[in-house]
């Protein structure tokens, strides 16, 4: 009983603090999108924050990195490193072509009923079957998916990143992202499981750095086919996020999150 | 190649609607700084409706790199209006086109836009510094197969005038 009272009071701070937390900001920060030579070298910051592409709060955990190059390659990160308020690790681009850089955590939490009292569980899909049985009383389970990415390209861009993975939420490009320009317009999909989102809000905030008074911030609502249109109005990373998705435990669903920052460049 | 050339200019009238031999006349002007790097210049032709025509110069870092390819190219995104326009497309170097940087003052260098059929154009010009600024200067050009119109920019920072015309002409 108690065990259970704890829980629910666990359950109602976690929605009450839902905003707050949702303040912070998780993002990857390359130290450059487009480049140019036979190779390159490029370092991805990873973070959590309130202002945006500035550490100061905490580091992202780099747990669930996947970077797909040219073709669809997989390649391994370098010099890997996890600080106080920042991670960070390396990339060599050793062919031409456009790179998606990501990190991807997928989580489940399950509550369920076992002689009278309630259990809870949190882990990885793929620990699930082993830790919570599939018959059990009262079985609730919610998924939660998120994903961070960025792009870069080393000489001419490629497409073959820029399909859907099939799972959680993406933001993908039907603009190249690093052929991205102030003043232009570009396109993107919001797709949820492999298929167009329509009608989920996405988030669209300029990195303006900690000095900045009010940077450029807007939100948008994708249409029917999934797309959104944006315009850039000034040169300078900027963040996307959108979710799509109900989060509460008590009643099982799922919810997926997706960032993706991107450097827009001046005319 | 010189030789030919300059028969060819010297029977410029008759020049029909082969390859135009043209001149580029660039200025870059010396800045006094601490550490002056030249810049990486480009030069090309655009439609009026901004697409590419052709490239008529593009001078970076050329020296060789140990191992493979060439150590300058890493800065030719630099030459970001250029490098988005067509630079990325590029396998370098390009014979005719690419060839080191200048120092600070006139250049003139034979240039060509290939067979260029008569029309409106925009020539454009772009330059990047390490360590400096960027300039992108854009005006119009016009080609009746034989004479230039225009074709003359004037920058204000990393380039001073840069200058297209037929070979032979000036």
């Amino acid at each position: 009983m108690l065990r259970e009272k704890t829980f629910l009071m666990i359950l109602v701070a976690a929605v009450l603090l839902a905003p707050a937390a949702e303040a912070h900001r998780m993002w990857l920060l390359p130290s450059s999108t487009v480049l140019s030579g036979t190779e390159a070298w490029v370092t991805i910051d990873a973070a959590v924050s309130n202002t945006l592409f500035v550490f100061e709060h905490r580091p992202l955990r780099l747990d669930g990195i996947v970077i797909e190059g040219p073709g669809g390659r997989r390649l391994a990160p370098s010099n890997l490193h996890t600080g106080q308020f920042r991670s960070s690790f390396d990339l060599k681009l050793d062919a031409a072509g456009t790179y998606r850089i990501s990190v991807v955590n997928r989580s489940v939490m399950a509550s369920w009923k076992e002689n009278g009292e309630i259990r809870r569980w949190r882990g990885s899909p793929e620990q699930m079957s082993g830790s919570v049985p599939s018959q059990a009383e009262g079985l609730q389970v919610s998924r939660m998916e998120m994903r961070v990415e960025t792009y870069v390209t080393l000489g001419k861009p490629s497409r073959d990143v820029l399909r859907t993975a099939g799972a959680g939420l993406e933001i993908l490009p039907e603009t190249h992202p690093n052929d991205l320009v102030a003043g232009e317009e570009a396109v993107f999909v919001l797709v949820r499981d492999g298929a167009p989102a329509p009608g989920t809000e996405l988030t669209v905030a300029l990195g303006a750095g900690r000095h900045a008074e009010k940077p450029f911030e807007q939100k948008l609502v994708s249409g029917p086919d999934g797309r959104v249109r944006i315009r850039f109005p000034a040169p300078g990373y900027y963040w996307l996020q959108a979710t799509a998705g109900e989060g509460n435990p008590q009643s099982g669903g799922s919810r997926a999150t997706c960032v993706v920052t991107l450097e827009v460049l001046p005319q | 190649m010189r030789k030919r050339w300059a028969a060819l200019a010297a029977a410029g009238m008759m020049q029909p609607a082969g390859p135009a031999r043209w001149q580029a006349a660039v200025e870059i002007p010396r800045i006094e700084v601490a550490e002056y790097h030249r810049p990486y210049v480009a030069l090309w032709l655009e439609k009026p409706d901004g697409s590419f025509v052709a490239n008529l110069a593009v001078w970076y870092d050329t020296r060789p790199k140990r191992g493979q390819g060439e150590e300058g190219t890493a800065w030719l995104k630099d030459l970001r209006a250029w490098w988005r326009k067509v630079g990325r497309e590029l396998t370098l170097p390009v014979d005719g086109v690419t060839g080191p940087t200048r120092a600070p003052g006139r250049h003139v260098a034979p240039v060509s836009p290939g067979a260029l059929p008569p029309g409106e154009y925009v020539l454009v010009a772009e330059a990047a510094r390490e360590l400096g600024g960027r300039e992108v200067l854009r005006g119009p050009l016009r080609w009746d197969g034989r004479r230039i119109e225009g074709g003359r920019l004037q920058g204000r920072a990393e380039l001073g005038v840069v200058e297209i015309a037929v070979s032979g002409e000036r």
